[in-house]
């Protein structure tokens, strides 16, 4: 079972989370003014790493919020995880990279975001 | 003290410690089992828990029978039953051992090649056949009696295995006060060390030096030492799956204890120590019952004291065997020769063996060997380059020990996604670069003799202890004397062309199966293991994938790690569904969700559904109803006086802030901002894809606060909705969200006698239409309880819904039951509540509706408030296949005879013949029998079916097609005057 990273708690077990998809695709403010084709995109158009991929978890079994982390999609493994409505930490390793390094395990490093 | 077993109904003595296979061996008893495929009379080839010939099956007596378990690891205790598998009608004497006999039909890949024509016999024909030849153990046929425990746990450092190495890694990670699990699959730890009769560690010989150290762990508090317990599986992030088994070796377990308990360890470092396995060698004749392992025929002499065979022939092509011919021969064994197939032989093994008087020969094979029922001539001989044979030999035995060299245990540390390496030296792979936070020791590792494996495990304990944050102090190096130096030599190739030499024993594969799957274009292993089922049997290759592997990369002349190495993947040995499951059985299955009128409903003889977790009461029946009559009556009552029906289940989420109806204004397809405190409004529910997702009427508490509700199974669902677009979306909005689904008992009250069975018990509130007209919602108490008065219809009759807080709802229960009763009412189910929802037309989400419906298609076009610039979903509207000429709408059917009730699923087609091909037009999604309207009703969804009104087509039928004529969905009051009432 994963050890999953909340910003909020720490690292707890994988149980505990939902999975809710790619992150950082952000509703249109004005949905109208979208094309078919681009609001297709935006509902549909997903990027599909093997590597490190931002995405959006939900520590539904815990304190309830949505937050985002990056995974690395070949070792399954977190490099780190931010709140929502946080821009990607600079200095994560590029989606081009499959050995990632391997999360910490203390929790401090999670403890106060 | 002896104790008395039995094997196939025979009466046997065995001692403490024995398992049923060294046991068995003691009494002289070699044929143990009949081979998967051709019922080959088989032996033990092992003694651990690789081996793969002898299962067993052990009975209980109280219906807990297990099949499949491996003799080497049953123990023995007094009153033990155990039986063959896989034999018919006598172990002895087996019919189906005709299937050797026709072994070339039964060759590699004849799952494939045999039984393709005619279509449709594989399921009727070919499969029952086989499976009745072929299976191994019985399954057991009554539930499983015994029960189970589940643990979870955190420790420092994990050591799996107890020989030298685990012994010495669990010792060392220890000593600074690390929490140490320590776990062994056998009933013992010491591994290796248990079959040690000469070695001397620290000047006590090996079984005393592992009694003094597991005497050390069990006096540190922090260490927990599990003994029959396996490490099954690896899992992400260091978790361990183990498996104990607890009362399998009692004679009579105390009824209350668990049979197993499943650890799931979640380690900061693991140290493993798994040992290594010894290979077969692959001749003609190697699964005959009396040719084993060297290593196990050492194994049962000296740990079991059970003689292997009375005259020995040893085979080989690595040195330890010479330890097993030398021990053999100590423990009163005749060993006739030992045939080393290298042609020199010049360690001190070798040397030992000579000096024994044991002779030796060196570049000497099995060509064959020859008995029926076991081995009793190994003939011998030596292979020119040329391939002749010379010095042909036959050779009386009783016993063939073989040895092919050591594979290291490597499953683990490849669960672990840790990469293999490929030695070329021993031919073996070992372990190369970590994935995760663990550390391979000893011979698992491919660090053989005794001091070099005490001293890695030492190494690799107190390694472990301090990158899990402890202080350890590397121990003293210990003193070892008389193990034996045994060299690490390179395996021979096996001979091509031989016919009959297994390679996997438990599935039959031979290495001319091996070799024709090369043959046919088979050039992967993962594709020859398929091809031919080696290593697919439940011992999982243990003793035969590298055989297999260099046979395949010899016979392609490509080196070994070209040719790949099959997946490990867990179980290490088989795991019970019982231990699995643990306490998850049975009622603790899964969670049951009941209202609080349940207790209530139960003692009133309702007849219960699941519905998600949910019990919900679906009929009540009087006298000897059945289902279709307790309905219709329940419907006909509503419709002609009042029910009384339990919609606690629905989901029910408040919405507060200041921004609430802003909030519902985004979330919902229909206008908030105007509805006035004290309305309520059906609100829908789209994905952002524009497909309806939830439905569920919400009531405007105060300017600031809904009351919404969801349907009984969409309400985590809505909420979590709810949740993202709040938290992630418009965080900026002034929005709180509770679910209350619990916390709010409802009490339908339907029918036109409604407004007077609550009149007296409202506490004086004005519930009168003018008052409370429908779709309206008060806050007020009902028999002095607080309550949240809705007025809503799901039956299209005049209808309340009660809200009261759980905690008093079987009192409001009772009196407001006391009050239907009185004025010829009655309480009714969600089977006429689907009943009377269907007459009026209401869809249920999820089945009028699939995920792909619009609202459009369903007809609720309606409630969507157009002139709001945004909702969820709002976008996806307009994509032009939402509105596309074709789409499902929903329809009502009447069936030309009015008595039919339609499958619900069944297809829809414009004429009555649908030969295969025939477009569905749509299919019946809802059909209910005839209850208060005279005939029966179905829901549809028909293609552009609203153009289609007043016509005719065809639902499909087991029976034969049945007219229906598509009609307007609401077949009851279309103008709602009963509704309004
Ligand atoms: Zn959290």
């Amino acid at each position: 079972m994963l050890l999953i990273p909340c910003p909020i708690c720490g690292i707890r077990p994988e149980a505990e989370f939902t999975y809710a998809g790619e992150a950082h695709i952000a509703r249109p403010a004005e949905p109208a003014s979208l094309d078919d084709h681009a609001w297709g995109e935006f509902l549909y158009a997903r990027t599909n790493p093997k590597g490190d991929h931002a995405e959006r978890w939900r520590h539904t079994h815990g304190c309830g919020r949505f937050f985002n982390a990056v995974r690395n999609t070949h070792t399954d493994r977190f490099i780190t995880s931010y709140l929502a409505g946080t821009a990607r930490p600079h200095g994560t390793p590029s989606a081009a990279s499959p050995d990632a390094p391997a999360m910490r395990n203390d929790t401090e490093q999670w403890g106060q975001a | 003290m002896s104790l008395r077993f039995s094997f196939d109904g025979r009466s046997y003595l065995g001692e403490p410690g024995d398992t049923l296979a060294s046991a068995l061996l003691a009494n002289g008893v070699r044929l143990l089992g009949r081979s998967f495929k051709y019922h080959r009379p088989r032996g033990l080839l092992a003694a651990g828990s690789e081996e793969p010939n002898a299962l067993v099956e052990v009975d209980r007596g109280y219906g807990a029978r297990t099949p499949n378990l491996r003799a080497t690891q049953v123990e023995v205790y007094d009153g033990l039953v155990a039986r063959s598998q896989n034999r018919f009608p006598s172990l002895g004497f087996d019919l189906q051992a005709v299937n050797d006999l026709a072994a070339p039909l039964l060759s590699a890949g004849f799952y494939y090649k045999t039984f393709m024509a005619p279509r449709g016999a594989w399921a009727k024909l070919y499969e029952p056949l086989i499976r009745r030849a072929a299976g191994l153990g019985r399954a057991p046929d009554v539930a499983d009696p015994d029960h189970y425990a589940s643990r979870y746990a955190h420790c420092d450092v994990l050591v799996i295995g107890s020989g030298p190495a685990g012994l010495a890694a669990a010792v060392a990670a220890s000593a600074g006060g690390a929490r140490v699990i320590l776990c062994d699959e056998q009933p013992r730890f010491g591994g290796s060390l248990l079959a040690d009769r000469s070695a001397r560690i620290d000047g006590l010989a090996a079984p005393d030096w592992v009694a003094a150290q597991v005497g050390v762990l069990a006096s540190r508090p922090e260490v927990t030492l599990l003994t029959r317990t396996t490490a099954f599986g690896w899992y992400p992030d260091n978790m361990v799956g183990l498996a104990q088994r607890l009362t399998d070796h009692l004679p009579e377990p105390d009824p209350t204890l668990p049979r197993e308990r499943l650890w799931q360890v979640r380690a900061k470092q693991v140290v493993i120590a798994a040992g290594a396995i010894e290979r077969p060698l692959v001749f003609p004749g190697n699964d005959r019952p009396g040719v084993m392992l060297a290593d196990a025929a050492r194994t049962f002499a000296v740990r079991y004291n059970a003689a292997p065979g009375q005259r020995a022939v040893i085979a080989t092509t690595s040195d330890t065997a010479y330890r097993a011919a030398l021990d053999l021969q100590a423990c009163g064994v005749e060993v006739a020769l030992i045939a080393d197939a290298r042609l020199r032989a010049d360690g001190p093994l070798p040397a030992a063996a000579r000096a024994a008087g044991i002779r030796v020969e060196t570049g000497m094979r099995v060509l064959a060997t020859r008995g029926r029922r076991g081995i009793r001539v190994a003939i011998m001989g030596r292979i020119d380059l040329d391939g002749r044979v010379r010095n042909r030999e036959w050779v009386r035995c009783s016993l063939l020990g073989m040895s092919g060299g050591w594979t290291p245990s490597l499953h683990l540390f490849s669960q672990s996604r840790g990469e293999l390496r490929f030695d070329p030296a021993s031919e073996t792979f070992l372990p190369g670069a970590s994935a995760a936070a663990e550390r391979s020791a000893g011979s698992c590792r491919g660090v053989h003799g005794l001091d070099d494996a005490l001293a890695d495990g030492a190494m690799a304990g107190s390694a472990a202890a301090h990158d899990s944050g402890f202080d350890a102090a590397l121990p003293a190096p210990c003193h070892v004397e008389g193990a034996a130096q045994a060299g690490w030599t390179s395996p021979v190739p096996a001979r091509r062309k031989q016919r009959r030499a297994f390679v996997d024993f438990q599935n039959d594969v031979t290495s001319k199966d091996l070799l024709l799957a090369t043959q046919e274009g088979f050039h992967s292993i993962e594709h020859v293991k398929r091809y031919t089922t080696t290593g697919m049997a439940t011992d999982q290759g243990k003793t035969s994938n590298m055989n297999a592997l260099s046979i395949v990369a010899a016979e392609l002349g490509r080196p070994v790690p070209a040719v790949g190495l099959t997946t490990f993947r867990p179980p290490y040995t088989p795991v019970t569904f019982g231990t699995l499951a643990g306490y998850s059985r049975g009622v603790l299955f899964d969670p049951v969700r009941t209202t609080p009128v349940h207790g209530w409903a139960a003692a009133h003889k309702a007849v219960f559904e699941d519905v998600g977790l949910w019990k919900r009461a679906r009929y009540f029946p009087r006298g000897d109803e059945d289902m279709h009559q307790a309905v219709a009556r329940e419907c006909r009552t509503v419709r002609s006086a009042v029910g009384l029906f339990d919609a606690s289940t629905l989901g029910k989420i408040e919405i507060i802030g200041a921004d609430a109806a802003e909030f519902m204004n985004r979330m919902y397809v229909n206008a908030w901002t105007k509805l006035a405190p004290g309305r309520c409004r059906y609100g829908l529910m789209l994905g952002e894809n524009g497909f309806l997702m939830d439905d569920g009427v919400a009531g405007r508490l105060a300017p600031d606060r809904f009351h919404v509700t969801t349907t009984t199974g969409g309400a985590p669902r809505v909420l979590a909705q709810m949740e993202d677009y709040l938290q992630t979306e418009w965080p900026e909005l002034q929005v709180w969200l509770t679910s209350v689904t619990e916390q709010w008992a409802v009490l339908a009250v339907q029918g036109p006698r409604a407004r007077d069975v609550l009149a007296p018990l409202v506490d004086g509130m004005d519930i009168e239409a003018a008052a409370m007209p429908h779709m309206s919602v008060a806050v007020g108490s009902i028999v002095g309880v607080p309550m949240r008065l809705f007025r809503v219809s799901f039956t299209g009759e005049l209808g309340f819904e009660v809200n009261v807080p759980a905690g008093h709802a079987q009192a409001v229960w009772e009196a407001v039951h006391a009050r239907v009763e009185a004025l010829g009412g009655c309480v009714y189910g969600t089977e006429a509540m689907h009943v009377l929802r269907a007459e009026k037309g209401y869809i249920i989400v999820g089945q009028e509706s699939d995920g792909t419906a619009t609202l459009g298609d369903l007809g609720l076009g309606w409630a969507i408030a157009k002139a709001k610039r945004d909702f969820v979903g709002k976008r996806s509207l307009d994509r032009a296949d939402m509105t596309a000429v074709g789409r499902r709408q929903l329809v009502g059917l009447l069936t030309a005879d009015p008595a039919c009730v339609l499958d619900e699923g069944a297809q829809l087609t414009e004429a009555a013949a649908a030969p295969v091909g025939t477009r569905s037009l749509g299919h019946v999604t809802s059909s209910y029998g005839e209850a208060t309207l005279g005939h029966s009703i179905a829901l549809a969804m028909l293609a552009d079916g609203r153009a289609r009104l007043g016509e005719t087509v065809y639902a499909q039928r087991p029976e034969g097609a049945m007219p229906v004529r598509v009609v307007d969905p609401v077949f009851l009051d279309p103008k709602g005057v009963r509704l309004n009432a």
